[in-house]
Protein backbone atom coordinates (compact mmCIF):
# COMPACT_ATOMS: atom_id res chain seq x y z
CA UNK A 1 0.00 0.00 0.00
CA UNK A 2 1.25 3.11 -0.55
CA UNK A 3 1.92 6.15 2.11
CA UNK A 4 -1.54 7.64 1.26
CA UNK A 5 -4.45 6.45 -1.01
CA UNK A 6 -7.28 8.64 -1.43
CA UNK A 7 -10.60 7.33 -2.78
CA UNK A 8 -13.61 8.94 -3.83
CA UNK A 9 -16.49 7.72 -4.21
CA UNK A 10 -19.53 8.71 -6.31
CA UNK A 11 -23.34 7.70 -5.75
CA UNK A 12 -26.91 9.03 -5.10
CA UNK A 13 -28.53 9.63 -1.96
CA UNK A 14 -29.49 6.85 -0.49
CA UNK A 15 -26.93 3.94 -1.83
CA UNK A 16 -24.55 3.45 0.92
CA UNK A 17 -21.74 5.72 -0.04
CA UNK A 18 -20.79 7.28 2.69
CA UNK A 19 -21.37 4.32 5.49
CA UNK A 20 -18.97 2.23 2.30
CA UNK A 21 -16.51 5.41 3.14
CA UNK A 22 -16.71 5.51 6.91
CA UNK A 23 -16.53 1.44 6.83
CA UNK A 24 -13.48 1.42 4.77
CA UNK A 25 -11.78 3.89 7.13
CA UNK A 26 -12.56 1.63 10.03
CA UNK A 27 -11.81 -1.31 8.93
CA UNK A 28 -8.29 -0.16 7.90
CA UNK A 29 -8.17 1.35 10.95
CA UNK A 30 -8.27 -1.62 12.76
CA UNK A 31 -5.23 -2.63 10.50
CA UNK A 32 -3.21 0.07 12.48
CA UNK A 33 -3.86 2.56 9.54
CA UNK A 34 -4.39 6.76 10.17
CA UNK A 35 -7.28 7.28 8.23
CA UNK A 36 -10.14 9.64 7.25
CA UNK A 37 -13.43 9.66 5.92
CA UNK A 38 -16.33 12.23 5.24
CA UNK A 39 -18.95 13.42 3.02
CA UNK A 40 -19.33 16.16 0.71
CA UNK A 41 -22.47 18.25 2.85
CA UNK A 42 -24.84 19.02 0.49
CA UNK A 43 -28.76 18.17 0.62
CA UNK A 44 -29.44 15.33 1.46
CA UNK A 45 -32.21 14.47 -0.67
CA UNK A 46 -32.77 10.46 -1.85
CA UNK A 47 -31.10 10.13 -5.27
CA UNK A 48 -29.65 13.73 -5.24
CA UNK A 49 -25.79 12.96 -6.67
CA UNK A 50 -23.20 13.18 -3.50
CA UNK A 51 -19.68 12.28 -3.14
CA UNK A 52 -17.60 10.84 -0.15
CA UNK A 53 -14.31 10.50 0.73
CA UNK A 54 -12.08 7.99 2.32
CA UNK A 55 -8.19 8.94 2.78
CA UNK A 56 -5.71 6.34 3.87
CA UNK A 57 -1.96 6.34 5.31
CA UNK A 58 0.75 4.98 7.06
CA UNK A 59 1.46 8.40 8.45
CA UNK A 60 -0.74 10.55 10.32
CA UNK A 61 -3.55 12.42 7.83
CA UNK A 62 -3.27 16.67 7.81
CA UNK A 63 -5.04 17.51 4.85
CA UNK A 64 -8.62 18.63 5.66
CA UNK A 65 -10.61 19.21 2.42
CA UNK A 66 -12.05 17.16 -0.80
CA UNK A 67 -9.69 15.01 -2.99
CA UNK A 68 -9.03 15.88 -6.27
CA UNK A 69 -6.78 14.01 -7.27
CA UNK A 70 -7.49 10.21 -6.44
CA UNK A 71 -5.94 7.48 -6.59
CA UNK A 72 -9.31 5.48 -6.69
CA UNK A 73 -12.90 6.26 -7.97
CA UNK A 74 -15.86 4.20 -7.63
CA UNK A 75 -19.08 5.34 -9.33
CA UNK A 76 -22.35 3.25 -7.53
CA UNK A 77 -25.15 4.46 -9.82
CA UNK A 78 -23.95 4.62 -13.68
CA UNK A 79 -26.74 7.56 -14.35
CA UNK A 80 -23.67 9.77 -12.89
CA UNK A 81 -21.99 9.79 -15.85
CA UNK A 82 -23.92 11.82 -17.61
CA UNK A 83 -23.99 14.26 -14.57
CA UNK A 84 -20.95 14.18 -12.81
CA UNK A 85 -17.43 14.25 -14.14
CA UNK A 86 -16.27 11.23 -12.15
CA UNK A 87 -13.10 11.21 -13.85
CA UNK A 88 -12.42 14.93 -12.69
CA UNK A 89 -8.53 14.82 -11.61
CA UNK A 90 -7.91 11.22 -12.80
CA UNK A 91 -4.51 10.60 -12.98
CA UNK A 92 -2.60 8.19 -15.06
CA UNK A 93 -2.24 5.66 -12.10
CA UNK A 94 -5.39 5.96 -11.01
CA UNK A 95 -8.16 3.36 -10.72
CA UNK A 96 -11.66 4.08 -11.77
CA UNK A 97 -14.44 0.99 -10.72
CA UNK A 98 -18.07 1.32 -11.81
CA UNK A 99 -21.38 -0.69 -11.11
CA UNK A 100 -22.11 -1.98 -14.46
CA UNK A 101 -22.56 -4.77 -16.27
CA UNK A 102 -21.24 -3.23 -19.28
CA UNK A 103 -17.26 -4.31 -19.78
CA UNK A 104 -14.61 -1.71 -18.86
CA UNK A 105 -13.36 -0.75 -22.13
CA UNK A 106 -16.99 0.49 -23.44
CA UNK A 107 -16.48 2.47 -20.57
CA UNK A 108 -13.43 3.70 -21.09
CA UNK A 109 -14.79 4.18 -24.49
CA UNK A 110 -17.68 6.27 -22.72
CA UNK A 111 -15.94 8.72 -20.76
CA UNK A 112 -13.05 9.03 -23.30
CA UNK A 113 -10.75 8.45 -19.97
CA UNK A 114 -6.85 8.01 -21.17
CA UNK A 115 -4.72 6.11 -18.57
CA UNK A 116 -5.59 4.57 -15.70
CA UNK A 117 -7.76 1.55 -15.09
CA UNK A 118 -11.02 1.08 -15.59
CA UNK A 119 -13.06 -1.84 -14.16
CA UNK A 120 -16.45 -2.89 -13.86
CA UNK A 121 -18.58 -4.42 -11.70
CA UNK A 122 -22.36 -5.16 -11.64
CA UNK A 123 -22.93 -4.07 -7.78
CA UNK A 124 -26.91 -3.77 -8.60
CA UNK A 125 -27.14 -6.96 -9.77
CA UNK A 126 -25.33 -8.80 -6.67
CA UNK A 127 -27.03 -6.60 -3.70
CA UNK A 128 -30.34 -7.58 -5.45
CA UNK A 129 -29.49 -11.18 -5.32
CA UNK A 130 -27.79 -11.69 -2.55
CA UNK A 131 -30.00 -8.67 -0.42
CA UNK A 132 -33.36 -8.41 -2.00
CA UNK A 133 -32.43 -4.67 -2.61
CA UNK A 134 -30.36 -2.84 -4.69
CA UNK A 135 -28.14 -1.19 -2.86
CA UNK A 136 -24.87 -1.38 -4.50
CA UNK A 137 -22.62 -0.01 -1.33
CA UNK A 138 -20.98 -3.55 -0.08
CA UNK A 139 -20.40 -5.66 -3.60
CA UNK A 140 -18.40 -2.40 -4.98
CA UNK A 141 -16.45 -2.26 -1.13
CA UNK A 142 -15.28 -5.77 -2.25
CA UNK A 143 -14.62 -4.95 -6.07
CA UNK A 144 -12.35 -1.97 -4.37
CA UNK A 145 -10.37 -4.15 -2.15
CA UNK A 146 -9.55 -6.74 -4.66
CA UNK A 147 -8.31 -4.29 -7.23
CA UNK A 148 -6.95 -2.10 -5.04
CA UNK A 149 -5.37 -4.95 -2.60
CA UNK A 150 -5.43 -2.29 0.22
CA UNK A 151 -7.38 -4.48 2.39
CA UNK A 152 -7.74 -8.41 2.73
CA UNK A 153 -11.26 -10.15 2.04
CA UNK A 154 -10.77 -11.81 5.33
CA UNK A 155 -10.21 -8.53 7.49
CA UNK A 156 -13.60 -6.82 5.84
CA UNK A 157 -15.44 -9.85 6.09
CA UNK A 158 -14.44 -9.58 9.98
CA UNK A 159 -14.88 -6.08 10.71
CA UNK A 160 -18.37 -6.20 8.75
CA UNK A 161 -19.48 -8.93 11.49
CA UNK A 162 -18.21 -7.02 14.07
CA UNK A 163 -19.50 -3.60 13.05
CA UNK A 164 -23.08 -4.36 12.76
CA UNK A 165 -23.29 -7.86 15.17
CA UNK A 166 -26.49 -6.25 16.74
CA UNK A 167 -27.39 -3.55 13.88
CA UNK A 168 -28.92 -5.89 10.85
CA UNK A 169 -30.31 -9.10 11.21
CA UNK A 170 -27.89 -12.01 10.81
CA UNK A 171 -29.41 -12.29 7.61
CA UNK A 172 -28.84 -8.78 6.72
CA UNK A 173 -25.36 -9.24 7.34
CA UNK A 174 -25.01 -12.48 5.88
CA UNK A 175 -26.29 -11.00 2.16
CA UNK A 176 -23.97 -8.44 2.42
CA UNK A 177 -20.80 -10.52 3.04
CA UNK A 178 -21.86 -12.78 0.29
CA UNK A 179 -22.04 -9.47 -1.78
CA UNK A 180 -18.92 -8.19 -0.85
CA UNK A 181 -17.41 -12.10 -2.02
CA UNK A 182 -18.98 -12.32 -5.17
CA UNK A 183 -18.46 -8.77 -6.21
CA UNK A 184 -14.48 -9.45 -5.17
CA UNK A 185 -15.11 -12.70 -7.79
CA UNK A 186 -17.16 -10.90 -10.38
CA UNK A 187 -15.10 -7.96 -10.97
CA UNK A 188 -13.68 -7.29 -14.32
CA UNK A 189 -10.59 -5.51 -15.72
CA UNK A 190 -9.86 -4.69 -19.05
CA UNK B 1 -16.70 2.57 17.84
CA UNK B 2 -14.35 0.94 14.92
CA UNK B 3 -11.01 0.64 17.08
CA UNK B 4 -7.51 -0.63 16.46
CA UNK B 5 -7.15 -1.03 20.39
CA UNK B 6 -9.43 0.05 23.03
CA UNK B 7 -7.83 3.95 23.12
CA UNK B 8 -7.53 3.98 19.45
CA UNK B 9 -10.46 4.45 18.10
CA UNK B 10 -12.45 6.20 14.29
CA UNK B 11 -14.89 8.70 14.98
CA UNK B 12 -16.06 12.17 14.25
CA UNK B 13 -14.99 15.61 16.03
CA UNK B 14 -18.68 15.53 17.47
CA UNK B 15 -18.20 11.58 18.70
CA UNK B 16 -14.71 12.58 20.13
CA UNK B 17 -16.15 15.36 22.27
CA UNK B 18 -19.18 13.45 23.37
CA UNK B 19 -16.39 10.81 24.48
CA UNK B 20 -14.32 13.72 26.82
CA UNK B 21 -18.04 14.24 27.86
CA UNK B 22 -18.42 10.85 28.86
CA UNK B 23 -15.36 10.68 30.46
CA UNK B 24 -15.71 13.58 32.60
CA UNK B 25 -19.18 12.48 33.49
CA UNK B 26 -20.14 16.33 33.88
CA UNK B 27 -23.71 17.21 36.59
CA UNK B 28 -25.50 18.63 34.57
CA UNK B 29 -25.58 19.47 30.59
CA UNK B 30 -28.66 21.42 29.26
CA UNK B 31 -28.68 21.54 25.90
CA UNK B 32 -31.32 22.78 22.74
CA UNK B 33 -31.62 19.22 21.36
CA UNK B 34 -32.34 20.16 17.80
CA UNK B 35 -31.07 22.14 14.75
CA UNK B 36 -28.63 23.91 15.11
CA UNK B 37 -27.44 21.46 17.85
CA UNK B 38 -24.69 18.89 17.11
CA UNK B 39 -24.37 15.37 17.59
CA UNK B 40 -22.04 15.85 20.26
CA UNK B 41 -25.75 16.50 22.34
CA UNK B 42 -27.28 13.82 19.97
CA UNK B 43 -24.49 11.05 21.17
CA UNK B 44 -24.49 12.41 24.81
CA UNK B 45 -27.93 11.77 25.20
CA UNK B 46 -27.88 8.02 24.00
CA UNK B 47 -24.88 8.04 27.27
CA UNK B 48 -27.82 9.35 29.49
CA UNK B 49 -29.87 7.00 28.43
CA UNK B 50 -27.90 4.05 28.47
CA UNK B 51 -26.62 5.00 32.10
CA UNK B 52 -22.89 5.24 31.18
CA UNK B 53 -22.72 8.82 32.82
CA UNK B 54 -24.69 10.41 36.20
CA UNK B 55 -25.77 13.26 34.59
CA UNK B 56 -28.91 15.25 34.64
CA UNK B 57 -29.55 16.48 30.97
CA UNK B 58 -32.07 19.01 30.40
CA UNK B 59 -33.48 19.38 27.54
CA UNK B 60 -34.86 23.06 26.57
CA UNK B 61 -36.83 24.93 24.06
CA UNK B 62 -33.79 27.20 22.70
CA UNK B 63 -30.37 27.70 23.09
CA UNK B 64 -31.05 30.42 25.21
CA UNK B 65 -32.27 28.60 27.65
CA UNK B 66 -29.60 26.05 27.28
CA UNK B 67 -27.24 28.72 28.32
CA UNK B 68 -29.48 29.85 31.01
CA UNK B 69 -30.02 26.50 32.28
CA UNK B 70 -26.50 25.96 32.59
CA UNK B 71 -25.89 29.18 34.12
CA UNK B 72 -28.19 28.76 37.19
CA UNK B 73 -27.34 24.86 37.51
CA UNK B 74 -23.13 26.18 37.77
CA UNK B 75 -24.40 28.39 40.47
CA UNK B 76 -26.10 26.09 42.11
CA UNK B 77 -22.96 24.50 42.50
CA UNK B 78 -23.03 21.60 39.59
CA UNK B 79 -19.92 20.87 36.81
CA UNK B 80 -22.00 22.04 33.36
CA UNK B 81 -21.04 21.27 30.36
CA UNK B 82 -22.75 22.03 26.92
CA UNK B 83 -22.30 22.50 23.17
CA UNK B 84 -23.26 24.32 20.52
CA UNK B 85 -22.56 25.89 16.86
CA UNK B 86 -23.75 28.76 14.89
CA UNK B 87 -27.16 30.26 15.00
CA UNK B 88 -27.45 28.81 18.62
CA UNK B 89 -23.80 30.67 19.86
CA UNK B 90 -25.95 33.94 18.88
CA UNK B 91 -28.74 32.65 20.29
CA UNK B 92 -26.86 32.17 23.67
CA UNK B 93 -25.59 35.90 23.13
CA UNK B 94 -26.84 37.49 26.12
CA UNK B 95 -26.55 34.42 28.62
CA UNK B 96 -22.32 34.09 27.48
CA UNK B 97 -21.89 37.39 29.08
CA UNK B 98 -23.68 36.43 32.22
CA UNK B 99 -21.61 33.20 32.74
CA UNK B 100 -18.46 34.56 32.44
CA UNK B 101 -19.44 37.93 34.40
CA UNK B 102 -21.08 35.63 37.29
CA UNK B 103 -17.32 33.40 36.93
CA UNK B 104 -19.17 30.22 36.26
CA UNK B 105 -16.82 27.72 34.50
CA UNK B 106 -19.20 26.28 32.18
CA UNK B 107 -17.23 24.37 29.63
CA UNK B 108 -19.12 24.42 26.38
CA UNK B 109 -17.66 22.83 22.86
CA UNK B 110 -18.71 25.17 19.68
CA UNK B 111 -18.81 23.59 16.44
CA UNK B 112 -17.42 26.29 14.58
CA UNK B 113 -20.08 27.49 11.82
CA UNK B 114 -21.36 30.56 9.54
CA UNK B 115 -23.98 32.96 10.57
CA UNK B 116 -27.01 33.46 8.30
CA UNK B 117 -27.89 35.68 5.82
CA UNK B 118 -27.80 33.53 3.28
CA UNK B 119 -28.60 30.57 4.96
CA UNK B 120 -25.86 28.15 4.96
CA UNK B 121 -24.91 25.41 7.91
CA UNK B 122 -21.37 25.18 6.88
CA UNK B 123 -17.97 25.63 8.40
CA UNK B 124 -16.83 29.22 9.40
CA UNK B 125 -15.70 31.10 12.41
CA UNK B 126 -18.35 34.08 12.48
CA UNK B 127 -19.78 32.29 15.58
CA UNK B 128 -16.90 32.25 18.04
CA UNK B 129 -15.44 35.27 16.41
CA UNK B 130 -18.45 37.18 17.61
CA UNK B 131 -18.68 35.96 20.94
CA UNK B 132 -14.86 37.24 21.84
CA UNK B 133 -15.38 39.59 23.59
CA UNK B 134 -18.19 38.17 25.89
CA UNK B 135 -15.28 36.90 28.65
CA UNK B 136 -15.18 33.12 27.61
CA UNK B 137 -11.74 31.61 27.54
CA UNK B 138 -11.61 30.20 23.55
CA UNK B 139 -9.49 27.03 22.65
CA UNK B 140 -9.44 26.07 18.73
CA UNK B 141 -8.69 22.63 17.96
CA UNK B 142 -7.40 21.47 14.69
CA UNK B 143 -8.67 17.82 14.49
CA UNK B 144 -10.63 15.36 16.21
CA UNK B 145 -7.88 14.85 18.59
CA UNK B 146 -7.52 18.28 19.43
CA UNK B 147 -11.11 18.66 19.92
CA UNK B 148 -11.31 15.88 22.16
CA UNK B 149 -7.69 16.76 24.18
CA UNK B 150 -8.71 20.61 24.63
CA UNK B 151 -12.36 19.44 26.13
CA UNK B 152 -10.56 17.82 29.07
CA UNK B 153 -8.07 20.08 29.53
CA UNK B 154 -10.62 22.57 29.43
CA UNK B 155 -12.48 21.92 32.58
CA UNK B 156 -9.39 21.98 34.45
CA UNK B 157 -9.19 25.42 33.20
CA UNK B 158 -12.42 26.55 34.02
CA UNK B 159 -12.54 25.22 37.81
CA UNK B 160 -8.99 26.64 38.27
CA UNK B 161 -9.53 28.56 41.74
CA UNK B 162 -7.63 31.59 39.85
CA UNK B 163 -9.64 31.76 36.84
CA UNK B 164 -13.15 30.54 37.56
CA UNK B 165 -14.35 31.45 33.73
CA UNK B 166 -16.46 29.71 31.00
CA UNK B 167 -14.13 28.24 28.63
CA UNK B 168 -15.28 27.39 24.86
CA UNK B 169 -13.58 24.88 23.20
CA UNK B 170 -14.12 24.84 19.10
CA UNK B 171 -13.39 22.79 16.20
CA UNK B 172 -14.73 23.42 12.41
CA UNK B 173 -18.24 22.62 11.29
CA UNK B 174 -18.24 18.98 8.95
CA UNK B 175 -14.71 19.55 8.32
CA UNK B 176 -13.84 17.64 11.64
CA UNK B 177 -17.26 17.46 13.36
CA UNK B 178 -18.50 14.94 11.01
CA UNK B 179 -15.41 13.62 9.22
CA UNK B 180 -13.86 10.31 10.86
CA UNK B 181 -10.30 10.36 11.98
CA UNK B 182 -7.92 8.24 14.27
CA UNK B 183 -8.34 9.55 17.92
CA UNK B 184 -6.17 8.19 20.55
CA UNK B 185 -8.44 7.72 23.50
CA UNK B 186 -7.46 8.21 27.40
CA UNK B 187 -8.40 5.81 29.92
CA UNK B 188 -11.69 6.80 31.54
CA UNK B 189 -10.37 6.33 34.89
CA UNK B 190 -6.85 8.93 33.71
CA UNK B 191 -9.79 11.54 32.96
CA UNK B 192 -11.76 10.93 35.99
CA UNK B 193 -8.48 11.41 37.84
CA UNK B 194 -7.55 14.08 35.57
CA UNK B 195 -10.21 16.11 36.08
CA UNK B 196 -11.01 14.83 39.72
CA UNK B 197 -13.71 16.19 41.91
CA UNK B 198 -15.62 19.64 41.28
CA UNK B 199 -15.73 21.45 44.39
CA UNK B 200 -17.55 24.70 43.46
CA UNK B 201 -16.58 28.14 45.50
CA UNK B 202 -19.62 29.87 46.45
CA UNK B 203 -22.84 26.70 45.33
CA UNK B 204 -25.79 28.16 45.87
CA UNK B 205 -27.19 25.07 47.25
CA UNK B 206 -24.98 25.31 50.36
CA UNK B 207 -27.69 26.01 52.72
CA UNK B 208 -25.22 26.61 55.81
CA UNK B 209 -23.20 29.28 53.97
CA UNK B 210 -25.79 31.53 51.95
CA UNK B 211 -24.62 33.71 49.45
CA UNK B 212 -26.27 35.58 46.63
CA UNK B 213 -25.29 35.42 42.93
CA UNK B 214 -26.44 37.39 40.11
CA UNK B 215 -28.09 40.66 42.08
CA UNK B 216 -28.20 43.89 40.63
CA UNK B 217 -24.86 45.96 41.26
CA UNK B 218 -25.70 49.82 39.73
CA UNK B 219 -23.77 53.05 40.27
CA UNK B 220 -23.50 52.75 43.77
CA UNK B 221 -21.61 49.47 43.40
CA UNK B 222 -19.23 47.57 41.74
CA UNK B 223 -19.77 46.57 38.41
CA UNK B 224 -16.51 47.98 37.16
CA UNK B 225 -14.44 46.40 40.27
CA UNK B 226 -16.62 43.13 39.34
CA UNK B 227 -15.25 43.50 35.57
CA UNK B 228 -11.65 44.56 36.47
CA UNK B 229 -12.01 41.63 38.36
CA UNK B 230 -13.14 39.36 35.82
CA UNK B 231 -10.01 40.92 33.24
CA UNK B 232 -7.92 39.60 35.85
CA UNK B 233 -8.76 36.23 35.82
CA UNK B 234 -8.62 35.61 32.24
CA UNK B 235 -5.10 37.66 32.38
CA UNK B 236 -4.66 34.95 34.47
CA UNK B 237 -6.10 31.87 32.89
CA UNK B 238 -2.56 32.80 30.35
CA UNK B 239 -0.49 30.59 33.05
CA UNK B 240 -3.55 28.16 34.02
CA UNK B 241 -3.49 26.88 30.52
CA UNK B 242 0.04 25.93 29.95
CA UNK B 243 0.04 24.67 33.64
CA UNK B 244 -2.69 22.44 32.71
CA UNK B 245 -1.36 21.26 29.49
CA UNK B 246 2.02 20.32 31.01
CA UNK B 247 0.11 18.21 33.18
CA UNK B 248 -2.06 16.62 30.59
CA UNK B 249 1.04 15.74 28.98
CA UNK B 250 2.47 13.45 31.29
CA UNK B 251 -0.76 11.36 31.45
CA UNK B 252 -1.67 11.65 27.09
CA UNK B 253 2.48 12.04 25.75
CA UNK B 254 0.29 14.97 23.54
CA UNK B 255 1.88 18.45 23.45
CA UNK B 256 0.15 21.83 23.80
CA UNK B 257 0.82 25.28 23.92
CA UNK B 258 -1.61 28.85 23.92
CA UNK B 259 -0.34 28.31 20.03
CA UNK B 260 1.81 26.14 17.97
CA UNK B 261 4.87 27.34 15.46
CA UNK B 262 5.27 24.99 12.55
CA UNK B 263 8.72 25.90 10.76
CA UNK B 264 8.31 29.37 12.26
CA UNK B 265 12.36 29.65 13.93
CA UNK B 266 13.66 29.72 10.72
CA UNK B 267 10.99 31.04 8.27
CA UNK B 268 10.81 34.93 6.63
CA UNK B 269 7.24 34.50 5.88
CA UNK B 270 4.00 32.84 7.76
CA UNK B 271 0.80 32.11 7.76
CA UNK B 272 -1.42 32.64 10.84
CA UNK B 273 -4.29 30.00 11.18
CA UNK B 274 -7.13 28.59 13.39
CA UNK B 275 -8.38 24.98 13.01
CA UNK B 276 -8.49 22.54 10.71
CA UNK B 277 -6.81 24.80 7.89
CA UNK B 278 -3.69 24.77 9.89
CA UNK B 279 -3.38 21.25 9.07
CA UNK B 280 -3.55 21.72 5.09
CA UNK B 281 -1.22 24.22 5.36
CA UNK B 282 1.53 22.35 6.89
CA UNK B 283 1.31 20.04 4.45
CA UNK B 284 1.66 22.79 1.93
CA UNK B 285 4.68 24.01 4.33
CA UNK B 286 6.27 20.83 4.20
CA UNK B 287 6.26 20.74 0.18
CA UNK B 288 7.22 24.43 -0.07
CA UNK B 289 10.07 23.90 2.26
CA UNK B 290 11.58 21.20 -0.42
CA UNK B 291 11.47 23.80 -2.91
CA UNK B 292 13.76 26.22 -1.37
CA UNK B 293 10.55 28.40 0.06
CA UNK B 294 10.80 29.96 3.67
CA UNK B 295 7.89 29.70 5.06
CA UNK B 296 6.40 28.24 7.99
CA UNK B 297 3.01 28.50 10.17
CA UNK B 298 1.64 30.01 13.43
CA UNK B 299 -1.34 27.71 14.42
CA UNK B 300 -3.04 29.49 17.50
CA UNK B 301 -4.84 27.30 19.86
CA UNK B 302 -5.84 30.16 22.60
CA UNK B 303 -7.79 33.03 21.35
CA UNK B 304 -8.88 34.34 24.57
CA UNK B 305 -6.73 35.53 26.60
CA UNK B 306 -5.20 36.85 23.33
CA UNK B 307 -1.41 36.63 24.26
CA UNK B 308 -0.01 39.90 22.34
CA UNK B 309 3.44 39.67 23.89
CA UNK B 310 3.87 36.25 22.78
CA UNK B 311 2.87 36.16 19.71
CA UNK B 312 4.63 39.70 19.16
CA UNK B 313 7.74 37.32 20.16
CA UNK B 314 7.11 34.25 17.85
CA UNK B 315 6.32 36.65 14.52
CA UNK B 316 8.38 39.25 14.60
CA UNK B 317 11.82 37.68 12.76
CA UNK B 318 9.42 37.24 9.60
CA UNK B 319 9.66 39.61 7.06
CA UNK B 320 5.54 39.07 6.05
CA UNK B 321 2.91 37.39 7.92
CA UNK B 322 -0.73 37.10 6.26
CA UNK B 323 -3.36 36.38 8.69
CA UNK B 324 -5.95 33.95 7.53
CA UNK B 325 -9.23 34.46 8.53
CA UNK B 326 -12.26 32.53 8.38
CA UNK B 327 -14.70 35.22 9.43
CA UNK B 328 -15.30 38.62 8.52
CA UNK B 329 -15.84 42.05 10.60
CA UNK B 330 -17.21 44.23 7.29
CA UNK B 331 -16.34 47.73 6.98
CA UNK B 332 -13.38 46.75 8.63
CA UNK B 333 -10.64 43.80 8.58
CA UNK B 334 -11.21 40.07 10.32
CA UNK B 335 -10.43 40.41 14.20
CA UNK B 336 -7.19 38.27 14.21
CA UNK B 337 -5.87 40.62 11.87
CA UNK B 338 -6.33 43.56 13.76
CA UNK B 339 -5.58 42.16 16.62
CA UNK B 340 -2.38 40.34 16.00
CA UNK B 341 -1.13 43.84 13.82
CA UNK B 342 -2.11 45.66 16.80
CA UNK B 343 -0.03 43.35 18.70
CA UNK B 344 3.15 44.07 16.56
CA UNK B 345 2.91 47.90 16.83
CA UNK B 346 5.25 48.31 19.98
CA UNK B 347 7.82 46.44 17.85
CA UNK B 348 11.32 48.57 16.25
CA UNK B 349 11.33 46.12 13.19
CA UNK B 350 7.84 44.30 12.22
CA UNK B 351 7.00 41.79 9.62
CA UNK B 352 4.72 43.53 6.99
CA UNK B 353 1.08 42.07 7.29
CA UNK B 354 -2.03 40.97 5.12
CA UNK B 355 -5.40 39.95 6.05
CA UNK B 356 -6.82 37.05 3.98
CA UNK B 357 -9.98 36.14 4.12
CA UNK B 358 -11.32 32.56 3.29
CA UNK B 359 -13.50 29.70 3.52
CA UNK B 360 -16.72 31.55 4.03
CA UNK B 361 -19.81 29.34 4.33
CA UNK B 362 -17.55 26.63 3.81
CA UNK B 363 -16.08 27.35 1.15
CA UNK B 364 -13.19 24.99 1.17
CA UNK B 365 -9.49 25.46 1.78
CA UNK B 366 -7.69 23.74 -0.67
CA UNK B 367 -3.66 23.11 -0.63
CA UNK B 368 -3.46 25.72 -3.82
CA UNK B 369 -5.56 28.42 -1.51
CA UNK B 370 -2.40 27.94 0.81
CA UNK B 371 0.44 28.61 -1.53
CA UNK B 372 -1.43 31.82 -2.88
CA UNK B 373 -0.98 32.93 0.52
CA UNK B 374 2.50 31.84 0.68
CA UNK B 375 2.90 33.49 -2.77
CA UNK B 376 1.19 37.09 -1.16
CA UNK B 377 3.35 36.96 0.99
CA UNK B 378 6.69 36.21 -0.73
CA UNK B 379 5.61 38.72 -2.98
CA UNK B 380 5.04 41.49 0.16
CA UNK B 381 8.75 40.11 1.58
CA UNK B 382 10.17 40.94 -1.69
CA UNK B 383 8.75 44.33 -3.05
CA UNK B 384 8.35 45.60 1.08
CA UNK B 385 5.22 46.83 0.18
CA UNK B 386 1.52 45.80 1.11
CA UNK B 387 -0.41 46.47 -2.13
CA UNK B 388 -3.85 45.05 -0.50
CA UNK B 389 -3.68 45.07 2.84
CA UNK B 390 -7.22 42.73 2.73
CA UNK B 391 -7.78 40.11 0.06
CA UNK B 392 -9.62 36.77 -0.71
CA UNK B 393 -8.94 33.43 -1.41
CA UNK B 394 -11.10 30.79 -3.09
CA UNK B 395 -13.76 33.77 -3.89
CA UNK B 396 -15.31 33.09 -7.40
CA UNK B 397 -14.85 35.30 -10.13
CA UNK B 398 -18.35 36.17 -10.82
CA UNK B 399 -19.69 39.96 -10.71
CA UNK B 400 -20.59 41.01 -7.21
CA UNK B 401 -23.77 43.15 -7.21
CA UNK B 402 -23.78 45.04 -4.25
Amino acid sequence: MKDLVEIRWHARGGQGAVTAAKFLAETALAGGKHVQAFPEYGPERMGAPIQAFTRLSTEPIRTYCSIVNPNVVTVLDLTLLDVVDVAQGFLPDSVLIINTSDKPSSLRGKLKLKGGKVFTVDASTIALEELGKPIPNTPMLGALIKVTGILGLGEVVKHFEEAFEGKFSPRVIEGNIKAIKRAFEEVKGE
Amino acid sequence: MAKLTEKIVAITGNAAVAQAMRQINPDVVAAYPITPQTDIAETFAEFVADGLVDTEYVTVESEHSAMSACVGASAAGARVMTATSSQGLALMWEILYIAAGMRLPITMTNVNRCLSAPINIHCDHSDSMGARDSGWIQIYSENAQEAYDNVIQAIRIAEHKSVLLPVMVNMDGFIVSHSIERVELLDDEVVKRFVGEYKPVYPLLDVENPVTHGPFDGLGGFYFEHKKAQIEAIERSRKVVLDVADEFKRISGREYGCFEPYRLDDAEVALVVLNSAAGTSKCVVDAMREEGYPVGILKLRVFRPFLARELSEALKHLKAVAILERATSPGSFGPLYAEIRSALYDLEARPKMVNLIYGLGGREFRPEHAKEAFGVCLKVAQTKRVEKPLGYLGLKEVEVIS
